[in-house]
Parts: structure tokens; sequence; C-alpha cells
């Protein structure tokens, strides 16, 4: 069964190469537009990655990352913060609500192909 | 301190209001054989002005407090 | 029944009384809770001032001139509204200095003189000994008058009897002692007496109280109150002619109130009082008017009683002087004829006990001293001169007294004794120029002060003592009519033919021009020597120095030799102590065998003049100390030292407070700039935030289409378009942000011409036509007939419309979206609303949608090509030409964007509130 990635992002055409990118890969992959949609998404789906952009409508990245570390339900669900916001003190303060790795705007997609992966592989 | 000063400067405007009033052509105004409650005017009038220039300057002082 | 013996114990147990309050006071002052440290005892000591003459003389005054006693209270109820200058410059120069009598204050202005100070002493002897004997004379006659009761008689003259039957001779005698008590019982080096203060405020009660009952009963008693009095006393014609007999026009009316107002604090008495058994400043503050007001109540029936007096005793049998005592007497009223003769006891006690100390200190410090320091210049010193001292003061205060008794006994019923209040007044008017001068005026010199005072005592003397003398029968009536050896121009009340002023008025007119010419003639006539120039800054500027000018001294002494002096004077106990005291002021130990600097020289000389005067202390100190003499020169630049390091001092405070504002205009300007700071850094990040996410897509795309080349043909079409559509964001994004950074910074083009507004529309619709058809919205235009020209930029114009159309477009349901755009004329400008059919925009989104980058919901979603910055831009252009730009919900469904813009608009107006004078990045819509 391949492994579920969830891409939350409000960024329509950001939305769509980052989902074709990871489709390719072959994980099955969805988009929320939204955080509201995002959290919701992520509790219905269970998916095993989320993409998260920060700058959102309604809720934004840090708050769903918060959301989701505070659900003992959802501990296995890793989450990249995505975001074009790339002071140091964002990034700190991702990290520190628990995403699991922080990539900047704009990003080579090998190198979030490989990311993903990486969080993604020693899942049993 | 600048209290003190506007103090004294009252004090002063007192003193010359009261050699005004009494030494002034204006009291001889009430220097006139009338009686006003039966009181010789030239008297109240002195009186009156005497009593005013005291609760003024007590005014004065006591506004310094 | 009243008789002798009664009247004498109570006499002598009212006076016990007084004795018991000083000694209780003086007691407690010795355990430092001073009874008298309080500002209405200072306020009632100042009555001293009412003395027997006002007691008994007022009503006598009333009967005499109606309206004429009142200057006398008057005057110093003007005056007190100077002291909070002048008393009080007084006072801060007596304490610093230690001055103890008007003749040292004087004496201690013009150089320290022994000649000034005897001067001074003679005048104020000469002046206020009648004015003592006066009070002898209402003692005694208030006595023999009590004695009679319930008969009325008048005293006959006191000359006819034998001198040990005379009862002023024991008054005086008693006095003196009485006095010795009370002012020598020690030598106080600041020559205070607290236990005097305390009795001299009670007296000041009692004299009130007892007139006050006389008068109440007298009023109401006797009478249905004031305006029955006054109604009785004008069907019996008296009060006609009482108020005719004096009229404020009067020259006396001013005269009086003058000569009674510096004698307020000019006489001896009330120098003592107000600046020597000063306690405290501040206590000046409540004196001001509580003082008079003490004079307004205690005057309040004068004018009653002296009617009453004459319904009373029509025939003129009784003295006038005596009503206050003789109206109880005739109405058989016991209690209150004894009180009312306790009150004139009180006010002839209070004035003769406190006058006769500050006589008797003038005397031994300006003329017993000066003989005895001869004396001693020869002979051996006694080696314990306290002693010495106070003898002196006990002897001279036996002295004055008995002289007092003597004029008393000599003068008689004579007129030189009824009228010595104003001449008394007059003597010490001699004292004005030089003290208050003196305290104002640097130049005075001893030789002036001598003139002047020399010149007023001699015209004084000339034109209202001897005349009075002549009254008495005791010169010939012709030296006063014809002048002297019958020279017409100076007979001695016209004098130089200046006739047709009372006698008061002229002595005061020639006394003081001969004392101030003289005393600034003669000041002038050199510049004033080193001493004098010392002296003078010390009082001039009293009010400046925080402690007196040192350094105006140069020589050798010793700590322990100064000490020795001062000991011999004020006993040793009280010199260990102020010297301790002193060194523990300054700060620093002292070893009684160096020597001593300038400013210890200043406290011991200081110290001394507390008790034997200014003058006297100077030579004293002299005497131990090895002294060169400062040149006018040194003094003088010591001076303007002390002067520069003041005004240095006081530049440096102006300094130091501009140093703190311009601080604090720095830190707010700091605050302010970081604020902008923070804004352009908000700004920053917002805009890095809006080009990166466009880069993003672009490079995420163009990367899969360069790393795979199997990507189908219709996929990479439309990985292409969203490129190409993402170059175009960015693009236009780079454009809008330097756009709005132009027109924030003021740098915009503007181009101002003529706009038609209908035509502007009308092009603005046709240049976003296709974006409506490919929506499938449809456009409606309402522009009515009419004129609609605007004075602005058109190209701008342009693009607010076509912002707001394509934003319009945006939210407008794909297939069945309807805009209308709506045009109409106001007053004063027009009108241009956008209508849509869309969502609508939430009511707290309404002021958002301004500020850049700040989208509504949804946005993106529907228009990810949007900048977030039309909206702003928009905003500040319409604001630019002085119009404003808003967004409302319509009722049914959808956003209204409108616009004013005034007519014929110019940047003109705008400049005041468009947006190009606010600084970049702080305009949050």
């Amino acid at each position: 069964m391949s492994q579920h990635i969830l891409i939350v992002d409000d960024e329509k055409n950001i939305a769509i190469s980052v989902d074709y990118l990871l489709r390719r890969e072959g994980y099955e992959v969805s988009v929320a537009h939204d955080g509201e949609e995002g959290l919701r998404r992520i509790r219905d789906d269970r998916p095993d990655l989320v993409l998260l952009d920060i700058m959102m409508p309604k809720l934004n990245g840090f708050q769903v990352c918060e959301a989701v570390r505070q659900d003992p339900e959802l501990a296995g669900v890793r989450i990249v913060m995505l975001t074009a916001k790339g002071r140091d003190a964002e990034k700190e303060k991702g990290l520190a609500l628990g995403a699991d790795a922080y990539i900047t705007k704009p990003f080579a997609t090998r190198e979030l192909v490989s990311q993903v992966k990486a969080l993604l592989q020693p899942t049993t | 301190m600048r209290r003190a000063i506007l103090t004294s400067q009252r004090l002063l405007a007192v003193f010359l209001t009261g050699m005004l009033l009494l030494f002034s052509p204006i009291v001889s105004l009430f220097d006139r054989p009338v009686f006003w409650f039966g009181i010789p005017l030239i008297y109240l009038y002195l009186f009156t002005v005497w009593a005013i220039l005291i609760a003024a300057m007590a005014l004065i002082i006591g506004g310094k407090k | 029944m009243l008789g002798g013996p009664l009247i004498v114990v109570t006499s002598f147990l009212y006076l016990g009384l007084l004795f018991a309050i000083a000694y209780w006071a003086d007691r407690r002052a010795d355990q430092g809770r001073s009874v008298i440290a309080h500002p209405t005892v200072y306020a009632l000591s100042l009555a001293v001032y009412c003395t027997a003459w006002t007691y008994y003389g007022s009503v006598g005054r009333a009967v005499q001139s109606g309206i004429g006693f009142l200057p006398i209270y008057l005057g110093p109820t003007l005056g007190a509204a100077l002291w909070v200058f002048l008393l009080l410059k007084m006072i801060r120069v007596s304490k610093s200095q230690r001055i103890t009598s008007i003749a040292d204050f004087i004496s201690s202005r013009h150089g320290k003189s022994h000649l000034l100070g005897g001067l001074v002493t003679v005048i104020a002897v000469v002046g206020v000994v009648p004015y003592i004997a006066l009070q002898l004379k209402a003692v005694s006659n208030s006595f023999t008058i009590l004695m009679h009761y319930p008969d009325i008689t008048m005293p006959g003259s006191a000359t006819a009897l034998p001198i040990w039957q005379d009862t002023a001779l024991y008054v005086a005698l008693l006095l003196a002692l009485f006095t010795i008590l009370f002012g020598t019982r020690h030598l106080d080096a600041s020559e205070r007496h607290e236990g005097l203060v305390a009795a001299i405020a009670f007296e000041s009660i009692v004299k009130l109280v007892a007139l006050t009952a006389v008068g109440l009963f007298v009023t109401f008693g006797l009478y249905g109150g004031f305006a029955d009095i006054m109604q009785q006393a004008q069907e019996a014609g008296l009060l006609q002619s009482m108020m005719n007999a004096t009229s404020v026009s009067d020259q006396n009316w001013f005269t009086f109130s003058f000569l009674a107002a510096m004698a307020v604090i000019l006489l001896p008495r009330q120098f003592q009082v107000a600046v020597v058994e000063n306690s405290s400043e501040r206590h000046i503050s409540r004196a001001v008017w509580l003082f008079p007001l003490y004079l307004l109540l205690i005057n309040i029936f004068v004018l009653p009683i002296a009617l009453a007096g004459q319904l009373a005793f029509p025939d003129g049998r009784v003295d006038a002087d005596t009503f206050v005592l003789t109206l109880p007497i005739a109405h058989g009223q016991e209690l209150l004829a004894m009180f009312s003769y306790l009150g004139g006891l009180s006010a002839a006690t209070g004035m003769v006990i406190v006058e006769t100390i500050a006589l008797s200190t003038m005397v031994c410090n300006d003329l017993v001293m000066p003989v005895l320091l001869r004396h001693w210049r020869t002979r051996s010193v006694p080696a314990d001169l306290t002693a010495v001292l106070l003898r002196v003061r006990r002897g001279a205060i036996f002295g004055i007294l008995l002289l007092g008794y003597t004029y008393f006994h000599v003068a008689g019923e004579a007129y030189a004794l009824v009228s010595i209040g104003l001449i008394s007044f007059a003597a010490v008017a001699q004292f004005a120029p030089t003290m208050i001068g003196g305290l104002y005026w640097r130049g005075g010199t001893q030789a002036g002060a001598l003139a002047g005072l020399g010149a007023g005592f001699t015209v004084w003397l000339y034109t209202l003592l001897l005349p009075s003398f002549a009254k008495s029968g005791w010169l010939p009536m012709a030296f006063l009519e014809s002048g002297p050896f019958g020279i017409h121009l100076l007979a001695p009340q016209a004098l130089f033919g200046l006739e047709g002023m009372n006698e008061i008025s002229h002595t005061l007119f020639w006394s003081l021009t001969a004392n101030i010419g003289a005393y600034l003639m003669v000041s002038l006539l050199r510049p004033p020597n080193a001493e004098e120039t010392a002296q003078a800054s010390l009082f001039v500027d009293a009010m400046k120095y925080d402690r007196p000018a040192i350094g105006l001294w140069r020589g050798n002494a010793e700590v322990a030799e100064l000490k020795r002096l001062a000991s011999r004077f004020l006993g040793r106990d009280k010199v260990d102590t102020a010297f301790a005291e002193f060194s523990r002021n300054r700060g620093t130990g002292y070893n009684p065998a160096q020597p001593a600097d300038a400013e210890t020289v200043h406290f011991a000389e200081t110290l001394l003049t507390g008790a034997i005067g200014s003058a006297s202390a100077r030579v004293m100190v002299a005497s131990v100390a090895q002294e060169e003499p400062l040149g006018l020169e040194e003094v003088m630049g010591i001076l303007d030292e002390a002067s520069r390091i003041r005004a240095y001092s006081k530049e440096l405070e102006q300094k130091s407070r501009e140093l703190e504002a311009a601080t604090a205009e720095l830190r707010e300007a700091n605050t302010r700039l970081q604020e902008l700071d923070q804004l352009k850094d908000d700004f920053m990040s917002s805009v890095t935030h809006e080009l990166r996410t466009p880069l993003t897509s672009i490079r995420a795309f163009s990367e899969m289409l360069l790393d795979d080349p199997r990507i189908k043909l219709d996929d990479r079409m439309r990985f292409l378009g969203i490129i190409v559509g993402e170059t175009e964001r960015l693009t236009r994004l780079v454009n809008q942000v330097l756009d709005l950074a132009r027109i924030e910074s003021g740098r915009g083009e503007w181009t101002t011409g003529e706009v038609d507004l209908a035509e502007l529309i009308r092009q603005s619709i046709e240049t976003t036509g296709q974006l409506f058809r490919d929506k499938g919205a449809e456009v409606e235009t309402r522009i009515p007939e009419g004129d609609f020209r605007v004075s602005a930029d058109r190209d701008r114009l342009l693009q607010v419309m076509l912002n707001l159309l394509s934003n319009a477009v945006k939210f407008v349901p794909s297939g069945n979206g309807r805009i209308a755009v709506t045009l109409s004329g106001g007053e004063t400008d027009f009108l241009v609303s956008v209508a849509d059919n869309g969502p609508g925009i939430a009511a707290g989104q309404q002021e958002l949608i301004f500020e850049k980058f700040q989208r509504g919901d949804g946005d993106n979603l529907a228009n990810p090509m949007g900048t977030g910055l039309g909206l702003p831009i928009s905003r500040q252009i319409i604001e630019h030409f002085g119009g404003h730009l808003w967004v409302e919900n319509q009722p049914g469904k959808g956003a209204i964007f409108s616009f004013r813009m005034p007519k014929g608009s110019s940047t003109l107006s705008a400049s005041e509130t468009g947006p190009s004078d606010e600084p970049a990045y702080s305009d949050r819509g």
C-alpha cells in the first residue's frame, strides 16, 4: 500500500506542482487549500506526511501543526513545513511546534522529494 | 518656587487694590452723610474694604499650601 | 466691692499668671517642645502693636476725630501685604547675621559702626520713652479710676502728689522688675525670649477679649445694637459732628496710615517680636492676614463705645480716653469694670515689657559696650563678662523705665504726652530710609546713614518734639508762632514758610526729605569702602545666598582663642555647643589649636553679635585675631566671583535642563524610527513572501520539465502556461511595489490635467471588455448627461478604474455575473461606484483589504494572479487628488466600491491630505 501525503497550500500552482512531483514518485497525494480543510483532512484521512504552508486563510500552518501535535491519535503524522517565510525565527517556531522538517520556498524539487522519502523510509 | 513668586505678586496686587480703595478719590465717593442699615456709609465702606482685603490675603496665602 | 487692695491683688495675680505662662513656655522651650513655634502665636505677639494707646486712646480719638482713629490700623493692614517681601528679607538677614535690634541692623548694614548704632539708639530712646510714659499714665489712671468705684472721678494731676504716693512710680518699678525677670534671666546667644513671646500672645488675647466684652455690653446691653446707638447718637447730634471731624481727603488720612505701616515693623518692640523673636519664616504667611484681622476685630466696637460714652456723659466732664473703663463703672458692672481694667493693664504691660527689653538691648550693645570696650583697652577685662552684660541690661531696663516715669511725672497732662503716639511713630519712621533702603540699595555708606538719620532726627526734634514742649508751656509759644529769634522762615511748624499742613504731615515731609536727601547725597560722595561693600552684599543679596558670603576675611586667628573670647560673653557650655554644631554642619572636625579659617572667624563674630551687637563683636574678634584688612578691590573680586559662581551654576542648571529635553526628543525620534523600521521590515517580509510564491511555482515546474523529458505534451503545455502566468504575476508585483514606493515617498510622477470622468469610465469598460466576456458577466453603465470634468492624472485614474473593474470580475459568479458602474454629481464632488453581485466583503474585512498584501479570504483561490497591492495603490491615488475610496456591502448581495472626486480638484488641495506627505510604509490604508 502506497503512503499517503497531504498537501496543504492556498497557492494553487504550487499545489499542482508538488502534487505532480510526488505522484510521479508513487505516493498517494491529496490537496487541501486552507488550514481548516487541511486539519479536517488530516483527522479524516490520517496521511503519513503533511506538506504544510504557513500563510493560509482561516487557520495558518503553525496553528494546524500545533493542533496535530496535541492530538495523540495523530502522533504518527509527519509534518514538513513548506513556506515562503524564510526567517530563522519562523523556522525555529515551526520546529518547536513539532514539525519534522522545514523547507523554504522556492525549493529544489529533488531536495523536496529526498526529504519526503527520508522521512517516510524508516516506517514499519 | 514659581508658586511663591505668584503668591507674592498676588499680595502686591492686594496692596495696590487697597491703596486704590482707601487712598484714592474713590474713597471720597463714600464720604457722604448717608446711612445704610443705620450706620454711616463711610464707616461701613471702610470696614467692608478692610475685611475684604484681609479675606483676599488669607485666600492667597491659604492657597499656597 | 472693689477697692484698692482687691485691685492690687488682682493686678498682681494677673502679672503672676503672665509670669507663670512665660516660665512654662521657657521650660517647654528648654525641653525642645516650643509653644511659640506656631504661626498663630507669632501673629498674636505682633499685636503688641495695640497698646493702651489703642485700648483707651482709640475711643478718645474717635470722639475727637470720628474715623480718624482708623488709619493707625488700615496702614499696617496694607503694609502686611508687603511683608512677604520686606519682613521676610529682614528676618533672613537678621537670622544669618544674628542681629538683635534695629540699631544693630542699621549699624551692621553700613559697615558695623558704633557711632551709627549709638545714634539709632538715641533716636529710639528719645522717640519711644515718652510712649512708655503714656503707658504708665494709662495704668496709673485706670487704677485710680477703678479705685473710686462706683464713683466716677477723673484722676488729678500726678504732679500734685508727692512722688511716693504716685501709683505710676510703683507701676514703673514693678514693671522694671517684671521685665528684668522676663528679659534677662539669661543671655541667649540668639537673644530670643520664648517665655516672653508666649506671655505677650496671651496678653493680646486678654486685651481683645476685654475690649470686645465692653463693646458687646455697650452695644447690645445698653443699646439695641449698632444701628440703635447710631440712631440715638444722631438724634443727639453727635454722629454728624464726629463724622465730619475727619475727612478721608485729609492729609492725615494718608500720613497716619503711612506712619503706622512703617511703625508696625520699625518700632523697637515690633522689630523685637516680628524679627528677633521670629522662630520660623513660614510664620509670616499666617501673620499677613491674621494680624490685620486682629486689628479689625479690636476696632469694631470703638465707635459704639465712643458714642455711648458721649451719650452717657454729655457734660464732657469724663475724659473720652477712659470710656472703656468708665462706662462699665457708670452702669454698676463691677466685674466688667475689673476685666476692662485688666485688658488695659495687659495692653500697657505688654508694650512696656517688650519695648524696654528692645531698648535695653540697644542701650547695652550700642551705648554702653563701646564705652566698656574703650575702658578695657587700658584696664584688665573682667573674667565673667556674661554677668557684666546682664548687669548692664538690667540697669538699662531700670533706667529706661525710670526715664519713662520721669517724663510722665514732668509732662503729666501736658500736650507732649497726650499726642505722643504719633510723635513716636514719626521718630521711628526716620529708620525707614536706612533700613529699608539699605536692604535694596548697595550704595549706602556709613557716613550717608549717619547724615540721613541725623538730619531726619534733627528735623523731627525741631518741628515736632520742641513744639510739643512749647504747647506744654515749657518753651515760649513765641518760638512756635514766629520762629526762633523772630525768624519766620524757621517757624518749627511752618518751616521755610510751608503752611497749611498739619503738624505730623509737615514733620514727616521735611524730616523724610532731609533724611533721604542726606542719606543719598552723602552716600554718593564716595564709593562704599570694603567693609561697607561686604556688608551691603550680605543684606541686599540675602535672598540669593543660602549661606552668608564667606571668605571676606583674611588674617590669623586660632579657634581656641575665638572660643575663649566667645565663652567670656556667652558662657563656656553654650559656646562649646554652638561650635560643635557649627563644625557638624560644615561636616568637618576642628582642632582647637589650629588656625581658624574665614568661615570660623565669621561664625564666632556672628555668635558674639547676638550678645553684644555687630560693631562690638567686630572689635572683640579683631582683638584676638591679627586681621589683614581686605582692600575694596579684593572684596569686590570675592563678591564678583561669588556672583559668577551663582550665575555659572544657574547656567549649568539651564544647560542640563536643555540637555534633558534634547535627550527626550531624541528618544522619541528614535522610538518613531524604530516603529518605522519595524513597518519597513514587515513590508519587506511581505514583499519577499509575495515574490517567493510565484518563484516557487516557476522553479518547481521548470525543474520538473528539465528533469523529466517524458512528460506528456498537454501537461507540458499546462506547466508552461503556469510558468508564464506566474512570471506575469511577478512582473506585475515588482511594478506595483515600485509604484507604491514612489507614491508613498512622494516621488510619484503625476501629470495633472482635465479628465472627463464619463469618458474615463467608458474607456475602462472597453479595456476590460474581454475579461467580462470570458466570465460571462454583464456590465451596466449609468452615466447621466452633464459635465464631469475633474483635474487629475488621467492614467492614474484609469489605473484605479481598471483595478476596481477587474476586482469585480474576480468575485462575480461565472455565467450570470452583473456589474453596475454608476457616475453621479454632488454639490462639491462626483461619486463613482462599481457594484457587483459577488459574495460581498465581510464587515471585518472592509478596511483590511485596503492594506498592503491583505487579501480578502478566498481571494487567492478565485484569482491567483492578485498581488494584494491593487487596492492600496488605488486608494493612495484617489486620496492624492483629495478624494476618498471605500467599500460597502449591497443590501441584497455583493460589494460596492466607490470613490469621490472633488470637482475641479487639484494636487494643491490634496497636498494637505494626500499620502505624499506621509513617510513611506507608515500608511495603513
